[in-house]
């Protein structure tokens, strides 16, 4: 706490000091709150890249200064946090929010205010219709869906059952999972959801278990994708079980024990980014910030904070190369290509705001108790 | 009387000033919030503070007023005041189901049954996903006008929602001054003193239940024109608490208390916000001082100088 | 769908409202005493597992005594909640006492969070062999020591209070606690014991459904609301009303999401609470007299 308070307190004699002699980034997270196990990878992120760019002599000999404010994941302190980063701090450029529905509520205001923000969070709602100042870096859900409904074609997997959290993240998943099974041939034979509080998913499971799926889908987040999985182990019920992108954290498979071996989910490549072959585009992008992250904060790297690594780079790149300027910082975003991050090979555009496609995902599986290529 | 208008002229002046000497978004944002909160205590008050019943629920009224007028305005392309003034229908109709058999529970049972009530709605914004747009919300809610006037800064929204603070304000101390307010204020003590009163102690419930109802509503209304965006996540229990949190902080009973309560709890996240995992601690050691210390709430501060209420 | 089937969901709604239960009874114990709701009860629950799971796991120590010094330090954590913050208030109303133990639960997630981080953590089944089966359902062997020591816990309770000079003094404590003074009772004390073995209870809670619910700083409070629930639908202060009306929730919420709509689970077992509070006011054990005598 002293060590903190203090710290705090070096920073904000040094930002007065350099009062106007340093680029601002505003960055709101949900450090704490019902969303904060993506807001705590992604704050401790941007705060360590922050301290290497300034320890390097900034940007073109300016330092830069990471402003994170907590939204606790709640949408009208998400928009008084906007405000102030804006208004107040004049920030030139966002990173965040992490949800999905607290980016939807900002929204008109860096529209109106007319500030890039870079999202990290996945639902196609942010880019899609494309808003000018918006900008996202996690592959978008749709695509997550796509890929698993890919691989169930390939393996011949036609009824499935579906079961998601009544969560922001959970009803876009559903949302996407219901609209493209059509595209695949697939039937869904039971639609399920639990609410975030529920410690038992049995009687959703015993009615997906009642019409025959082929496998099941999980979309949601913790500690529903630990629980499910129990849960069906406990029913006895041995098909196959997919769960989101939500999934991208070692920690969750711990949780869900013995029961999360073989549970099969789409990812970006940073969670196995040691199995990668040596001549992958990412793998150097990915294996230098895990290591730096891991070295760092002795907790293994999760995709969330990966987000949030893209949104940095990709706004202190524009900074970069255009100074500090938000219309051409956000042109200069709009027109990046081929850029390495650690959801995949970005390429925007003016009709494309996430740049990536579904080849930024990987179909991965858990074994022994670890992340893996799932492979054919 | 005069005391309180020369509190009232003081308060709503410097108010009204603020945004003409603090040119910021983000001070006049929030008071923004400020204000759509003040407008929900200060119909709170009357039911916890005067007619002694408690709420838990009005997170619930509260996200009728936003999901009525906000749907209606975006699907079905109503006028924003058809909007709200289907809210409050909507809102006024549920609370006369919800009160009739309410009221005849006491305390906790009470408190009980107007948190179902909360979150059967949170419940059923999430669920009714065809309608409210589920978990994932919806935008692009348009803004109000308001005599061709249309409020889609800062700055306009907050001399419309303190405008309306301000008649709330009004409208609550003139009902404390009429005979119903008398009646009502005889409802907190014993229930037997204002029945052997003559007092109709079920009809002054009900009455304050609605409006309590109403004052949520409308604030729930000015809410979802004000964010152009809604999801669930924003009308749970904890917000039915912070309300009632901030009655009792600010003094319960007390108008003044409301508006300072509501004041104090929008602004205290926002300074605590850089403490980021300290802000529990601290906000919940706020609580529980001001509670030992001033177990009438801030209002005791100075008594002397406000004298609404009790 | 058939009757195994229907089993299956019954059993499951056991399990599920055997931890409404247990949390319920927990309230009723503050209750008792003082005619408040603890809202940092909780919070109670949370620190059991995630004490556990720190003694357990990271220190390694066995499970029992583990266990031992998790209750331990939790009942603690409760007689030290109430000292600092509700005995030093002079004459509270039931509004104050409450709000106070808003600001504990907060303050004590605070804490939470600073020690344990955001994770979710879990803990293995204290006996780890695979489920029994009954009839073709399932059931784990941690729902049965879930079962087993809310027996136990609520036996314990029913005695204590029935047949104990202490316990009924706790219980005139809440009923008039003017007139309980005037008999020699110490008021004040016997409000701190209260929570001490709420405390304790909300622990054993928490150490005991940590295995099937998993646990984070926050879970806490999400389960208490349900806790909370069963015990007013069961009357306040009425142990086997919480267990009777925990159950009940928990079968209900089981069966409306295996045969309705899982969707709407959560609002229709609501609306059955809120329906049996309007035929009766005090909850399902409860009498209308009783309620009357109290404060608020």
């Amino acid at each position: 706490m002293v060590k903190r308070l203090l710290f705090l307190g070096i920073f904000f004699l040094v930002g007065c000091l350099i009062f106007g002699a340093e680029y601002r980034i505003g960055a709101v997270f949900a450090v704490t709150g019902p969303a904060s196990w993506l807001g705590d990878p992604e704050k401790k992120t941007v705060e360590m890249l922050e301290e290497e760019i300034n320890s390097q002599g900034g940007i073109n000999g300016i330092p830069i200064r990471v402003i994170v404010e907590d939204t606790k994941g709640d949408e009208t302190q998400t928009v008084n946090a906007v405000r102030k980063l804006i208004t107040r701090d004049r920030v030139l450029a966002i990173i965040g929010p992490s949800r999905s529905g607290t980016t939807l509520a900002v929204i008109p205001i860096v529209e109106k205010y007319k500030v890039p923000l870079v999202s990290c969070a996945a639902a196609e709602a942010i880019v899609k219709p494309v808003k000018k100042w918006v900008f996202k870096t996690p592959q978008t859900d749709r695509f997550a869906v796509e890929k698993i409904y890919q691989y169930m074609k390939k393996k011949g997997i036609k009824r499935i059952g579906i079961i998601t959290g009544t969560t922001g993240f959970g009803a876009q998943g559903r949302k996407h999972l219901l609209a493209l099974a059509p595209k695949y041939g697939i039937e869904i034979v039971a639609d399920e959801t639990y609410a975030p509080q529920d410690t038992d998913m049995t009687p959703q499971l015993l009615r997906i278990k009642a019409k025959n799926p082929q496998a099941i889908v999980n979309w949601s987040i913790v500690p529903g994708q630990a629980i499910v999985p129990r849960n069906m182990k406990e029913l006895g019920m041995n098909i196959p079980l997919f769960q989101s992108h939500g999934f991208g954290n070692i920690k969750y498979v711990k949780a869900a024990g013995e029961a999360a071996e073989g549970i099969i989910f789409p990812a970006g490549r940073l969670l196995v980014a040691d199995l990668l072959p040596d001549t992958h585009p990412q793998k150097k992008v990915l294996m230098e910030y895990k290591r730096k992250y891991e070295s760092r904060y002795q907790e293994p790297v999760s995709t969330f904070g990966g987000h949030a690594y893209d949104a940095f780079w990709l706004i202190v790149n524009a900074l970069k190369a255009v100074g500090p300027d938000r219309a051409k910082i956000r042109d200069y975003i709009e027109n990046t290509k081929n850029f390495v991050g650690t959801g995949g090979i970005f390429n925007f555009s003016p009709e494309d705001h996430n740049g990536l496609d579904i080849e930024a995902f990987e179909m991965l599986t858990v074994k022994n108790g670890k992340f893996t290529l799932l492979g054919d | 009387m005069r005391k309180e208008l020369k509190g009232l002229v003081i308060f709503f002046g410097l108010i009204f000033l603020f945004p003409l000497l603090v040119k910021s978004p983000y001070y006049i944002g929030v008071l923004v919030f400020w204000g759509i909160y003040s407008i929900i205590t200060l119909g709170l008050t009357i039911l916890m503070g005067y007619a002694g019943q408690i709420s838990l629920g009005q997170a619930g009224f509260f996200a009728v007023g936003a999901y009525t007028s906000g749907i209606l305005t975006t699907r079905f392309g109503l006028p924003p005041w058809l909007g709200i003034l289907a809210g409050l229908g909507l809102s006024l109709l549920l609370s006369l189901f919800l009160a009739l058999p309410s009221l005849k529970l006491k305390g906790h049972y009470l408190a009980m049954a107007t948190l179902g009530f909360g979150e059967i709605v949170h419940v059923v914004l999430n669920a009714w996903v065809g309608v409210t747009g589920g978990p994932s919300g919806f935008g692009e809610i348009p803004a109000l006008s308001f005599l061709g006037w249309k409020l889609d800064s800062e700055m306009s929204f907050f001399y419309f929602t303190w405008g309306w603070v301000f008649l709330f304000f009004l409208f609550s101390l003139s009902l404390l001054k009429s005979p119903y307010g008398r009646a009502l204020r005889s409802l907190h003590a014993e229930e037997r003193i204002p029945l052997s009163l003559g007092v109709n102690v079920y009809f002054y419930k009900v009455f304050a239940f609605l409006w309590a109802a109403f004052y949520a509503s409308f604030a729930g209304s000015l809410y979802a024109h004000f964010m152009t965006f809604l999801s669930p996540s924003s009308f749970t229990l904890i917000l039915s608490i912070l309300l009632v949190l901030m009655i009792v902080v600010g003094g319960l009973g007390n108008l003044w208390g409301a508006l300072l309560g509501a004041g104090i709890l929008t602004f205290l996240p926002e300074i605590l916000r850089t403490f980021e995992d300290f802000e529990m601690l601290i906000y919940g050691t706020f609580l529980i001082l001001v509670m030992i210390f001033l177990p009438k709430g801030l209002v005791s501060l100075r008594r002397g100088k406000v004298a609404t209420g009790d | 769908m058939n009757w195994q089937n229907f089993l299956q969901l019954v059993l499951s709604g056991i399990t599920i409202g055997s931890i409404y239960a247990f949390i319920g009874i927990g309230f009723n114990i503050i209750y008792n005493t003082t005619s408040i709701i603890n809202f940092a009860q909780g919070e109670f629950v949370m620190l059991g597992g995630l004490i556990l799971y720190s003694f357990h796991q990271s220190f390694h120590i066995p499970l029992i005594p583990a266990i031992l010094l998790t209750l331990i330090l939790v009942t603690l954590i409760g007689i030290g909640m109430e000292r600092l913050t509700l005995h030093p208030v002079k004459n509270p109303t039931v509004l104050n006492m409450i709000i106070i133990t808003i600001g504990c639960s907060i303050f004590l997630k605070g804490v939470a969070l600073s020690i344990w981080g955001r994770e979710v953590y879990h803990l293995p089944f204290f006996f780890p062999r695979p489920p029994f089966r009954i009839g073709g359902a399932s059931i784990t062997t941690q729902s049965l020591v879930v079962w087993v020591a809310l027996i136990i816990s609520s036996a314990f309770l029913y005695f204590f209070y029935r047949f104990t000079l202490l316990g009924k003094a706790m219980r005139a404590c809440s009923v008039n606690p003017v007139a309980a003074r005037l008999m020699g009772i110490k008021v004040k004390s016997l409000i701190t014991l209260s929570f001490a073995l709420a405390a304790f209870l909300g622990g054993l809670a928490g150490v005991t459904i940590t295995p099937i619910s998993l646990m984070d700083y926050q879970r806490g409070s999400l389960l208490a609301l349900k806790g909370f629930a069963a015990a007013v639908l069961g009357g306040l202060g009425k142990e086997f009303g919480a267990i009777l009306a925990g159950m009940a929730l928990g079968i209900t919420e089981s069966l409306v999401a295996g045969y309705i709509s899982s969707g709407y689970k959560d609002a229709v077992s609501l609306l059955i609470l809120l329906f049996i509070l309007f035929v009766r006011p005090g909850g399902i054990m409860g009498s209308k007299e009783e309620i009357s005598l109290r404060e608020l």
